[in-house]
């Protein structure tokens, strides 16, 4: 740098070659580095500029946005009749099913009252569509064109048709930032549908893999397995699938089994997503009962 | 020298930071806005340094969803190393360059890495690694590219000043 070509000459407020203002901005990296992961002070200056960096996003996602707008137009007359026959029949067994689901759901409601437990309430929802863009690397988060403008806030769960997708972490104000179940970082309460049984699934990094790790040995546990969401926690709603479990492995010696489920929504493919609302705070909040089975075993004990 | 040629560049390599892969591509995706920043302020160093670098560290940051600051800072360490070494850097021949660059290209990668590890980031494997790899593989083109687009933007300027 000693040689002043008029390239290499430095910048007005660069002192010498630039190693102050490095200095500078390194320490500003790491505060902010440090911050970040420390609490969330940072929260609202990620919205404003994630908030900025959104028509980039869009902007990504314009060609294949156009590509499905596309495809959606040059769908053949054919093929729009056979869907439309296909929808129609699914909706008319839909309708058969929920005219049942409207009297079980009277009836829930009734024995709830019985028991002088507090009743579920159908869950709100915001219908939002995932931006086709790629977050880090094999991180597994995407961005929503849904924010806290459009109702939808931090923390709700993310559906589609076939089960839970993940939840929202980052809201952004006219878009957000959600984790899916399958990220590494991600744990998820369910309860297995054929006997009640509690635990997480943990996400693997894989899209088609969810793993269980906190399942005894003596868990009665099978592959085919449906999970739900157990609704424990107070983030997501309770009884949406999850996933079916596809494999349990237990190597003799150890505790705990190994249980990989396989997540029923489509992770890979899915495109228009629902935001669960949680459900209201007074529902959320009422303890549940003590379980029953601790009951005994404390009589059990005493005796 | 032209802001816009400069920012223009780096917009576009932040669009294809970002543009979706597919899994098996995914690892082999370059390190598009490291490649650029080695490039701007190799030959741009009073346009192009640690401020730009950082900058566009931080608009990394938010769209892939990091920790804020973490490519800033590496980021800011390659702008620097190579402002540093600009006028050597610049004559070497491509074969050098390339080497060069892929050697700045890893240091990203290992800082990342680092803050990763500090901060309890996810294990990313091997991806991290391949994706310099597949950075030095594509320098040569990325490189014609950019400088054409310098060349062009060279001649605007002197033909309008």
């Amino acid at each position: 740098m000693a040689l002043s070509t008029p390239e290499s000459e430095p910048r007005l407020f660069s002192g010498g070659s630039g190693g102050l203002r490095t200095i500078v901005l390194c320490i500003g990296a790491i505060a902010l580095m440090y911050l970040d992961n420390r609490n969330e002070h940072l929260a609202d200056i990620r919205a404003m500029f994630g908030e900025l960096l959104y028509p980039l996003q869009q902007a990504v996602d314009a060609p294949f946005a156009a590509g499905r707008w596309a495809s959606d137009n040059m769908a053949t007359r054919e093929s729009l009749i056979s869907d439309n026959a296909k929808l129609r029949e699914q909706a008319l067994r839909q309708s058969g099913q929920l005219q049942r689901m409207a009297a079980l759901e009277a009836e829930n409601a009734r024995m709830r009252a019985l028991l002088q437990s507090t009743a579920r309430v159908g869950d709100a929802v915001v219908v939002a569509e995932i931006v086709t863009v790629d977050m880090d690397r094999l991180r597994h988060r995407v961005v929503i064109n849904r924010g806290s403008s459009n109702g939808v806030a931090e923390g709700e769960a993310l559906i589609d048709a076939q089960g839970v997708v993940g939840q929202i972490i980052r809201d952004r104000g006219t878009s957000s930032e959600a984790l899916l179940i399958t990220d590494p970082d991600h744990a998820l309460p369910v309860e297995i549908v054929r006997n009640g049984l509690r635990t997480f699934a943990m996400g693997t990094g894989d899209l088609e893999r969810l793993s269980l790790p906190f399942v005894a040995r003596n868990a009665d546990v099978k592959p085919g397995d449906l999970l739900v969401s157990s609704g424990l926690g107070g983030k997501f709603p309770a009884g949406y699938p999850v996933g079916t479990i596809i494999d349990v492995r237990g190597d003799t010696g150890e505790a705990l089994l190994n249980v990989l489920a396989k997540p029923t929504a489509s992770l890979d493919r899915v495109h228009e997503v629902l935001v669960v609302k949680p459900p209201p705070p007074a529902v959320a909040t009422t303890p549940e009962e003590p379980p029953s089975a601790a009951a005994p075993a404390a009589t059990e004990a005493a005796q | 020298m032209s802001p816009l040629t400069l920012w223009g560049s780096l917009v576009g390599a932040l669009a294809l930071a970002i543009v979706p892969l597919t899994d098996l591509l995914e690892p082999l995706r370059p390190p598009w806005i490291t490649m650029a920043i080695i490039y701007w302020t190799m030959v741009w160093p009073r346009l192009c340094g640690p401020l730009t670098a950082f900058v566009m560290g931080l608009a990394l940051d938010l769209l892939y969803g990091s920790l804020l600051g973490q490519h800033a800072l590496s980021l800011t360490i390659v702008s620097f190393i190579t402002l540093w070494f600009h006028l050597q850097i610049r004559i070497f021949p491509l074969w050098q360059l390339t080497v060069t660059a892929f050697l700045l290209m890893i240091v990203d990668a290992f800082i990342v890495f680092w803050t990763d590890g500090i901060a309890g980031g996810p294990d990313l494997g091997l991806a991290r690694w391949s994706q310099p790899i597949a950075g030095g593989l594509a320098w040569a083109p990325v490189m014609a590219l950019l400088d054409n687009l310098r060349m062009r933007s060279e001649n605007r300027s002197s033909r309008f000043l």
